[in-house]
């Protein structure tokens, strides 16, 4: 026997060992696509994480399914993304995608996702053009609509009867949609409605308006680092304390308050989830992923978590029969247990369900983390659900 | 202007002056490594984040925010020093696509190795303690001290920047490099150890504005970018290679920036129909610092004071 010959006998052989032994289950692949550099990279990391926290609890299996991740980051840039989700399409043939946070790049993305027939589970960004005229059957969020927690927070303002507030965003559609949102529950008198640039790093002309205009309330919406930059002049110029300053959950939770400190004691803000809603699911996932990522989890997180536990559900509603879509997705629209507990889904595949304040206290141990203070929202669902045609 | 608190248009000016000296720290540097080295640098914003990213590691570590700046700003200039000697030597003689190219891939490495060793979480820097109040000025106008200190600060490094480039032997030769390179070199000036001690001084400077920034921006991953941007705005208005240039387009963008933000909105309101201005004045303002460029390239496309007239 030749060398060559030899070779190859070694190499049939192997490939004989690597083939699977006939009736093993088949994998379900995941396509991650999400914002893993950037100013965004923290709010993805997040997500990616608690999602693969959510695996190793499920035994790394979804619905009785052994499962493979394809993870890509998006770069938070549509073509990017358009790039990376076509190759996860065609090439790697995933049977779900999801991760992906800024509501533009999933726009760019989502027909090419539904178009080849398969299920997006939002585990973040939430457009209003989903969840009306042009929802479609094979999206699924398990966060919230975009304007959600602003409606919270413009529920609050009205009910803690502030006769007057001063609103700001930046100059794009989803902070123009914020302030839509505030405004759709928010009846008193809005005295400066102030639109910024786009990744703004100073802030002092704007406080400077709001000192000027002295409203009873204050609420801004600055996703990310803009959040950080505003909030850290707000307290700065020493208007914390003057002006009630409201804030979306977003802009108030564990990363913003890691970047700002202490100033950031007292505020209110909405959110969906908190980190002592009292469930066991929610428990086990605070508790590990502190444990694991050594960090306080954010409500990114716990959607990228709950994001998991949509398709392990649903895939165990179907018997982990993939090819049984509708099934599938009434399994997931009919409710699941989340970290906040039992969420059922509108038909048009946004959640709904109570939006609660919190508030940013220090504990006794010096840690400065978001406590519970009550439920704005009682099983909320979305503006725009009556447009939408799906049955 | 009338109509207009006077104790509001004051502090704009303020807010203005106070952005401004911040970005003539970064915009000096980048102004004289490319008057000089002939280098474009965009790495620039790098050494920036840096700055803050130390001024915040090591202020925690020492317990004190001075500490942590006066280290931040010595670590980063050391960076710079190590930074010019290894990768941007042996980019000189290139053309200038191939200097973009590199100082770009150097943003991606710096990016990708502050997340690996910092996570890719804000970091917390919060503003000095003693410094955490407003301050007086006018009756009826209080100021933050902070900004108050932000200001000397810049006036400050203006002044012994100038004393050092129009007093010191280190000065002439700088000017004399950045005026014309090869006859310089011909008079015997030492132009490499000269580059190397520009480019760690303007790394230091990128340090003092980042550590300085940090309590009241966002300290993350890729903060050097966005200012990066401003301050190319500032050397095109104010002129390749001159500090001069620099401090007045700093001046000029942070102004007209603070004030157009905080004046326009409101006067289009006055002047045009409500649907109209709204939109169009936070529009006009977002970008009033590129129309105040373009008007100065079409007046004077070589800026405001150009080095090699």
């Amino acid at each position: 026997m030749g060398n060559r010959t030899l070779s190859r006998l070694v190499i049939a052989l192997a490939l004989l060992v690597a083939l699977p032994a006939g009736a093993q289950p088949r994998t379900v692949r995941i396509g991650f696509v999400s914002t893993l550099s950037g100013g965004g990279a923290a709010l993805g990391q997040d997500v990616l994480d608690a999602f693969n926290l959510a695996l190793r609890h499920l035994g790394n299996r979804l619905g009785g399914l052994p499962v493979e991740v394809l993870v890509a980051d998006d770069q938070q840039n549509p073509d990017v993304a358009r790039t990376a989700v076509e190759r996860m399409l065609r090439r790697d043939r995933v049977d779900f995608v999801t991760g992906i946070i800024f509501s533009n790049v999933l726009l760019a993305v989502g027909d090419l996702v539904f178009q080849s027939q398969t299920f997006y589970i939002s585990p973040n960004a939430g457009p209003s053009e989903y969840a009306g005229e042009q929802c479609n059957f094979y999206f699924l969020n398990v966060a919230w609509q975009n304007d959600n927690m602003h409606e919270a927070m413009g529920h609050y303002a009205q009910l803690k009867g502030y006769e007057t507030a001063f609103i700001l965003a930046p100059n794009y559609p989803a902070g123009r949609d914020a302030l839509t949102g505030f405004k759709r529950f928010y009846k008193g008198r809005v005295i400066g409605e102030v639109y910024t640039r786009l990744g703004q790093l100073d802030y002092s002309a704007e406080i400077a308006q709001i000192r000027a205009a002295a409203p009873k309330a204050v609420y801004a919406f600055y996703p990310g680092a803009m959040g950080v930059n505003f909030i850290k002049q707000y307290a700065e110029a020493g208007l914390m304390q003057q002006i009630p300053l409201l804030l979306p959950g977003f802009s108030a939770d564990a990363d913003v308050i890691r970047a700002v400190g202490r100033p950031m004691v007292g505020v209110f803000n909405s959110s969906h989830w908190a980190l002592e809603l009292f469930n066991p699911i929610n428990r086990r996932f605070v508790e590990d992923f502190r444990r694991t990522y050594n960090r306080i989890p954010t409500l990114y997180a716990s959607q990228g978590y709950d994001a998991a536990l949509a398709l392990d559900h649903g895939l165990r509603a179907v018997g982990g029969d993939l090819s049984r879509k509708a099934e599938f997705r009434r399994a997931v629209l009919s409710g699941f247990e989340t970290t906040r507990g039992r969420v059922r889904f509108n038909r048009n595949g946004y959640p709904i369900q109570n939006y609660y304040l919190r508030q940013v206290v220090e504990m006794p141990n010096g840690e400065i983390v978001n406590r519970l203070r009550g439920t704005i929202f009682r099983n909320h669902g979305d503006a725009y659900v009556s447009r939408c045609r799906l049955p | 202007m009338s109509g207009f608190p006077a104790a509001l248009v004051l502090e704009q000016l303020l807010n203005g002056l106070q952005l401004g000296l911040m970005l003539f720290l970064l915009a000096s540097g980048l102004t004289l490594v490319l008057g000089i080295m002939d280098v474009v640098n965009l790495a620039h914003g790098s050494l920036y984040m840096l700055g803050a990213y130390f001024a915040a590691t090591l202020a925690r570590a020492t317990g004190s925010f001075w500490a942590g700046v006066a280290l931040a700003v010595l670590a980063t200039a050391g960076v710079g020093v190590l930074l010019e000697v290894s990768v941007l030597r042996r980019v000189y003689a290139r053309d200038h696509l191939t200097q973009v190219l590199a100082t770009f891939a150097l943003i991606l490495v710096f990016n990708e190795g502050v997340r690996m060793i910092w996570g890719p979480q804000a970091l917390l820097l919060t503003v000095p303690q003693e410094l955490a109040r407003p301050v007086r000025l006018l009756p009826g106008l209080g100021y933050s001290a902070y900004r108050l200190f932000l200001i000397g600060v810049g006036i400050g490094l203006a002044a012994g920047l100038f004393l050092l480039i129009h007093r010191t032997r280190l000065g002439m030769w700088v000017r004399a490099g950045a005026s014309n390179r090869a006859m310089a070199q011909a008079m015997g000036i030492p132009i490499r150890r000269v580059f190397t001690l520009v480019f760690g001084v303007s790394a230091g400077l990128c340090a003092v504005a980042g550590a300085l920034l940090g309590p009241i921006l966002a300290v993350q991953v890729g903060m050097g970018e966005e200012i990066l941007i401003l301050a190319f705005v500032v050397i095109v208005v104010g002129g390749i290679g001159s500090v001069k240039g620099a401090l007045v387009g700093a001046l000029l963008v942070g102004i007209v920036d603070t004030a157009g933000r905080a004046l326009l909105p409101p006067l289009f309101l006055r002047l045009l129909p409500p649907e109209v201005a709204s939109n169009l004045g936070p529009a006009v303002a977002s970008i009033l610092i590129y129309l105040l460029m373009a008007a100065v390239l079409f007046l004077r496309p070589q800026g405001l004071f150009p080095v090699r007239a």
